[in-house]
């Protein structure tokens, strides 16, 4: 049996699209609609308790269609909000694994015996953003004295805690397809943020950032790192401290600069047309750039590896020089386990938890 | 008897008042906070477009008295609503949160009830020796404590690594019952470490009171023991305040809990309720704050029938 699917346009990453998680394979109605609600799926379990917000429990379904899988007779999932009461409880051999752990103390972790910490590197980013259309990030030259004015080995070093990757002002991880090796990393530079402090013709700068911890885990860190870096380059940086409740709704995209993070998307394409093309919803930074909008839909559906990787090199430098948003990091997906557990030698980085597919990948070691 | 069933008819519908105009203060409350249960939920993946769609399907684009007195009619007919966030049944949800919460709240009250009387008592009856300043000490010191540092102190001794029991109380629905004790035990431990001090410096406050009456003195002066006195003629006498700081402690155990629920992990109704509230689900977070209102009307009622019957001037009045 074969599934057609017409697109409207040319998608050469089309088979990236179909892995996200969102698209699930679900029993048709009568009136052939779906019941979202349906706790029949295709996936390896059957769902045999679920209480939202508190535990999950599944059992293994011997009919999956991938022979031979899962490895589990059942999984038990539950949700610990405390990071001390999480890492407790894998310290203590409740829980064989946790999917997050704290940042803060994770180094504590690595040395309790028999617990393994389990970092992968992959999409997910931090990111500060500013309106491209207000005063005074309208002026390109005012975005890079930002970008140069921050400190991004400082960040990774203090507040991922070394569980991640230096950002270049582009969505694009290292370790993804099309990720520019050729630009050069953007380093700390307050003589160069200076510079172009001058170009726009100023000779220090007075702007307020907006943050809450809601934005990522050490935002409010994040900016007062930022301030102090950015004071040697003659920007007096003024951290507003945000609730953390109603984050998303009342400070992100409606102030003019604040913080945020991104899952991330698997390939370029994907991630630029969700944020960074001219006028989609989450165009975080309000940005329109001609030439960057024409490549994108030139690349999309370009089957040419080549002429591709040249297009999406492109896109990564126009956003890095001219874009609207400083991402300083790559923060790195960290999780631990028992050592009762047992992985494949690669774990995806597209989502946490092996991509979420960890309970049909991994095995419990005899 | 009968003005005593009289009392506890106008307290009743007293209470059913109490509970309509807390709602309300709720409902508005919740309606100051910025954003809405469809811009929560959505998060950062909102669109104006979406959002919009989502409130009128949850009906959320009406006035705000219109859905107010909406969700009062049903509630009054017995339907507590849906939840906005996963579509169960509110009495569902809150049905078995409030199951554990009352589970833990009698099992921490099983514990320190009695240990708190028989400390008060002992105190009053050893006052100002060693073992009185020893028991207020380290009753005022436990109650000082944050709750989570309490928790976190008792999972440091008793649980971790080669620790006696577990540091998470979270079990599968209906676990038998010596797990549960055995599961819930920190939990409650904590609670009752937290809950003591107050229950026991009561008693010990309103025993030693009663002791300079003329009446205990004529006691003392027949030669009678002083156990017997303060648990024979001063206890009585004493069991109106020690009644109502009971029904307060109680009534914290089931509303106040939130923290210790989330250091040990453990499903109740103080974190479905800060869950609610973070995502604006109205339904559950009105039906919760009904049942802690309900809980202190009913314990508060409970508290001043005992004490009204503990006392005979009260019972047989002329």
């Amino acid at each position: 049996m074969n599934v057609i699917f017409t697109l409207a346009a040319g998608n050469a990453d089309f088979p990236f699209v179909m892995s996200d998680y969102h698209l699930p394979i679900l029993p048709a109605q009568a009136d052939g609609t779906i019941d979202p609600a349906t706790m029949d799926g295709c996936g390896p379990f059957k769902i045999d308790n679920l209480e939202f917000g508190v535990r999950a429990d599944y059992t293994r379904h011997d009919g999956y269609w991938k022979p031979g899988l899962p490895y589990f007779d059942g999984i038990e999932q539950i949700v610990i909000f405390d990071d001390a009461a999480r890492q407790n409880a894998l310290i203590s051999g409740e829980v064989d694994y946790i999917g997050t752990a704290d940042l803060n103390t994770v180094h504590l972790l690595e040395r309790a015996p028999g617990i393994n910490v389990l970092s992968v590197t992959g999409t997910q980013h931090y990111g500060l953003p500013m309106d491209t259309r207000a005063a005074p990030f309208d002026d390109v030259n005012i975005r890079q004295a930002l970008k140069f004015a921050i400190n991004r080995q400082q960040l990774v070093d203090t507040i991922l805690n070394g569980y991640g990757s230096l950002g270049n002002d582009h969505p694009i991880g290292p370790s993804q397809r099309f990720y520019n090796t050729e630009l050069p990393q953007r380093e700390y530079d307050p003589d160069q943020a200076q510079f172009y402090l001058r170009e726009a013709g100023l000779e220090s700068l007075d702007v307020d950032i907006h943050l809450a911890d809601a934005a990522f885990a050490g935002a409010m860190d994040t900016g007062v790192l930022f301030a102090e870096s950015a004071a040697a380059g003659g920007i007096n940086l003024n951290v507003v401290r945000e609730p953390n409740d109603g984050y998303w709704s009342n400070v992100w995209m409606q102030k003019p600069f604040a913080g945020t993070y991104w899952g991330g998307r698997p390939t370029a394409d994907w991630m630029f047309a969700t944020a960074y093309a001219e006028g989609v919803p989450w165009n975080e930074t309000y940005w329109s750039h001609e030439r960057f909008n024409e490549i994108l839909l030139q690349a999309r559906s370009e089957l040419n590896e080549d002429l591709r990787r040249d297009m999406y090199f492109e896109m990564q430098e126009i956003v890095a020089n001219e874009g609207g948003i400083i991402i300083p990091m790559f923060a790195s997906y960290v999780g631990a386990y028992s050592d009762s557990l047992g992985h494949p030698d690669v774990v995806a980085g597209n989502w946490r938890n092996d991509g979420h597919r960890l309970g049909e990948r991994w095995w419990f070691n005899a | 008897m009968s003005h005593i069933w009289k009392m506890i008819g106008q307290r009743l519908a007293l209470g059913v008042l109490t509970l309509i105009i807390v709602s309300l203060l709720i409902f508005m409350a919740t309606e100051l906070l910025p954003g809405d249960f469809a811009q929560e939920i959505l998060g950062q993946s909102a669109t104006p477009e979406t959002v919009a769609a989502l409130r009128e399907q949850l009906g959320l684009d009406q006035p705000m008295h219109i859905r107010y007195f909406g969700w009062l009619a049903d509630v009054l007919r017995g339907d507590l609503g849906e939840s906005l966030a996963n579509g169960n049944a509110v009495s569902d949800l809150i049905g078995r949160r409030l199951g554990n919460t009352l589970a833990l709240a009698l099992y921490a009250a099983a514990i320190a009830v009695p240990l708190s009387l028989a400390l008060g008592i002992l105190a009053a009856l050893f006052r100002n020796s060693f073992f009185d300043r020893f028991a207020n000490a380290s009753a005022l010191t436990s109650i000082s404590f944050p709750e989570f540092f309490v928790a976190y102190i008792l999972i440091f001794l008793l649980a971790g690594a080669g620790g006696v029991f577990p540091s998470m109380a979270n079990f599968r629905a209906d676990p038998a019952f010596s797990e549960f004790l055995y599961r819930a035990f920190l939990p409650a431990l904590t609670l009752t470490l937290v809950v003591t001090a107050h229950m026991m410096r009561m008693t010990r406050a309103a025993i030693i009171n009663l002791l300079a009456s003329p009446y205990i003195e004529m006691a003392r002066l027949k030669g009678m023991a002083p156990m017997r006195i303060i648990v024979k003629h001063a206890l009585p006498n004493a069991l109106a305040p020690i009644i109502n700081v009971i029904a307060l402690n109680l009534a914290y155990l089931i509303t106040g809990v939130v923290v210790v629920e989330v250091v040990f992990v453990y499903p109740g109704l103080g974190q479905l309720m800060v869950d609610s509230v973070a995502a604006r689900d109205m339904p559950v977070v009105q039906g919760v704050a009904l049942v802690f209102a309900g809980a202190y009307v009913l314990l508060n009622l409970t508290a001043d029938v005992l004490a009204t019957l503990s006392n005979p001037r009260l019972v047989h009045r002329r």
